[in-house]
């Protein structure tokens, strides 16, 4: 137990001091700058409420992100430059077919049926009382990391080797229709599915929750309005609560489908993109830190890059649209 | 007309209240069961665990805090023989910095672009909105160089080695790089939204912006930064990517989700030491979760709808 006291209170201390050092600079900066008048006032503070910020994203984000296109024109070691190579091997690989092949399907199929879902319940939601219960449980999931996920899934596809007695739940459930027991994730494609039923999992009460929002926010004099005119069911839910949602609708899916595309956690944590399950992510990682090949890791972040670009330019204009209101 | 405001809305009726009560209460179900299976399975011994269900202990209930004690206190497996709790301790001492830097860092670099502004202030804006989408895979390796051997211009050393490879402050770090762009954006929005009056008033009265933003703009926006605390607080705690890189597995500064990713890899099928081990790991994020939930989902629409 001293042990325990001894390795953890110079960690405890190191959050402390580290916190300390930082205010403490700060409040020195803002008292100097302060007392400065004039017309350096404004240029210092710019510098002094900009410039941390300014910093951190250059080196974090924006030179990182022109050094991976540089290194994805370059060799395993990121010494020579190979022109095209590692893009015409991510196009001739076959695995990197199936990445490929996986990472679009992932793209496609989970944010689809985590916006539909979630429009399901938030729909569904608005007509009971007592929603905040459902609402909870259902959003939980947002709390757990990928990992924790990742191991409550397991266990549901849980398998034992024959003979040993099953206690997986999607095994034993299947079995009541008379199915005989599987090692699920060794089963392509059938595995892809069952890794992306954990992320629709996760991200369903994020869509729920939003959508719900958005239902609640239509006016009910609207919604009353062509309840007089006869509109129920379905027909109102299309001709008048879809359309006054339908801008939320589409950032939900945008979200997800960015969520989908850099996709890592499930994937490394259930197979560790073994047994035709890999996506792009997932595979990046790998060709950097297990194969050590930072050129063709790097390409395939370019890609991954290239995916995303499209939904970031749509976010851009729809941003600046709603600026100018 | 008070009697019919009382009474639900006959438009809002696209699915009678039965059925909708029914079929959330079944998906309500789906998604609260596989929980529910892995949190009863934590406390029931080894060998029950291989030998039925988790669904036996409503006919059969017997458990046992004999996993959590293996987890707790070492001996569940060779590669936790000091247990768990050096992990846990490592996630605290990781998250609570990964949490305050940015959001401070951020609050300035919103109230700059909001309230200073300057030629190229709204640009800086979208460039900065747009970063969000800049995966954090293509910032690996060059910030791994970063810190390991700094910044050259050919052959000239311009920035050194900043050595926080392998320390706290090599994870606090990037987290501090990532969560910048999400959370200026969200701030942004909260803070230029705060009364012009309130701002012009204070100049007149002879503040500048350093204390504005002491006085004024840091206590009003406290709703907008605890809602985004609490997102980045579950981003860090829950995340992989980032610790797997830059934190090495060891007791020294690896956080729980990444000895527990290990655990899954080493031992995929002890379900003993898993089960006890993803509790203790969600434990803290639920319990922020569930006390804090309706800021949390305040941050979320703040970020989702406008």
């Amino acid at each position: 137990m001293s042990d325990f006291l001894s390795t953890t209170l110079p960690k405890f201390a190191q959050i402390f001091t580290s916190i300390a050092i930082f205010f403490a600079v700060l409040l020195f900066l803002f008292g100097i700058a302060g007392r400065v008048n004039g017309r350096a006032q404004r240029p210092l503070a710019i510098a002094l409420f900009f410039g941390p910020a300014a910093i951190l994203l250059i080196f974090g984000l924006v030179s990182p992100a022109i050094q991976t296109i540089l290194y994805s024109f370059k060799d395993a070691d990121g010494l020579a430059y190979i022109g095209f190579d590692n893009y015409t091997w991510m196009f001739q690989d076959e695995n990197i077919h199936t990445v490929l092949i996986n990472t679009v399907l992932w793209v496609i199929i989970t944010p689809i049926v985590t916006t539909a879902i979630g429009l399901t319940l938030a729909v569904l939601l608005d007509r009971m009382k007592h929603e905040s219960l459902p609402k909870s449980l259902i959003f939980m999931p947002m709390a757990i990391s990928f990992v924790g996920a990742s191991i409550i899934w397991r266990f549901v596809y849980d398998y034992a080797k024959e003979g040993y007695p099953q206690t997986g739940l999607l095994t034993n459930l299947t079995r009541l229709i008379g199915k005989e027991p599987h090692n699920w994730m060794l089963e392509n494609p059938l595995n892809s599915l069952l890794l992306m039923v954990i992320f629709v999992w996760v991200q369903t009460g994020f869509a729920m929750v939003i959508l719900s929002a958005a239902i609640k926010a239509v006016p009910s004099d609207i919604v009353e309005a062509s309840a007089l005119d006869g509109a129920s069911g379905m027909k109102l839910f299309r001709n008048i609560t879809f359309p006054m949602v339908r801008s939320t609708f589409t950032v939900v899916l945008a979200t997800n489908v960015v969520g989908a595309l850099k996709l890592f956690d499930i994937v490394q944590t259930m197979t560790g993109g073994n047994f035709g399950t890999n996506v792009l992510a997932n595979e990046m990682y790998a060709q950097i830190f297990v194969q050590f090949n930072q050129g063709r890791g790097s390409a395939l972040a370019v890609a991954l890059f290239l995916l995303v670009a499209p939904i970031l330019i749509y976010n851009i204009v729809h941003l600046r649209r709603e600026r100018q209101h | 007309m008070a009697l019919r405001l009382s009474q639900p809305t006959p438009g809002r009726k696209i699915f009678s209240s039965r059925f909708a009560s029914i079929v959330v209460t079944i998906i309500t179900i789906i998604w609260t069961v596989p929980t529910l299976g892995l949190f009863i399975s934590s406390f029931r011994t080894g060998e029950d665990i291989y030998a039925t269900g988790w669904w036996h202990v409503f006919v059969e209930p017997k458990f046992t805090l004999e996993n959590y004690d293996k987890v707790f206190f070492g001996g569940a497996s060779e590669s936790l023989s000091d247990g768990i709790l050096p992990y846990f301790i490592n996630s605290v001492v990781i998250t609570i910095p990964a949490v305050i830097f940015p959001l401070v860092i951020a609050t300035m670099a919103a109230y700059c672009l909001a309230w200073i502004r300057f030629r190229g202030s709204d640009f800086l804006f979208f460039f900065i909105f747009a970063l969000q989408v800049v995966p954090l895979q293509m910032s690996l390796v060059p910030i791994l160089q970063l810190f390991t051997s700094g910044v050259h211009i050919g052959s000239v050393q311009v920035i050194p080695a900043l050595g926080v490879a392998g320390k706290f402050a090599g994870i606090w770090l990037p987290h501090t790089m990532f969560a910048l762009p999400l959370a200026i954006y969200l701030l942004h929005n909260f803070i230029a939204s705060l009364p012009r009056e309130l701002m012009e008033a204070a100049h007149v009265d002879g503040a500048n912006h350093f204390k504005i933003f002491r006085m004024i703009v840091l206590p009003l926006s406290i709703p907008a930064i605890a809602a985004f605390a609490i997102f980045q607080f579950l981003w860090v705690w829950n995340d992989l990517l980032v610790a797997l890189t830059f934190a090495s597995g060891t007791q020294e500064i690896a956080p729980i989700n990444v000895k527990l990713a290990s655990l899954v890899g080493q031992y995929g099928s002890d379900w003993t030491s898993l089960t006890a081990g993803a509790f203790i790991t969600i434990a803290l994020p639920l319990v922020v979760f569930f006390s804090l939930q309706r800021y949390f989902v305040r941050g979320l629409l703040a970020g989702s709808v406008k």
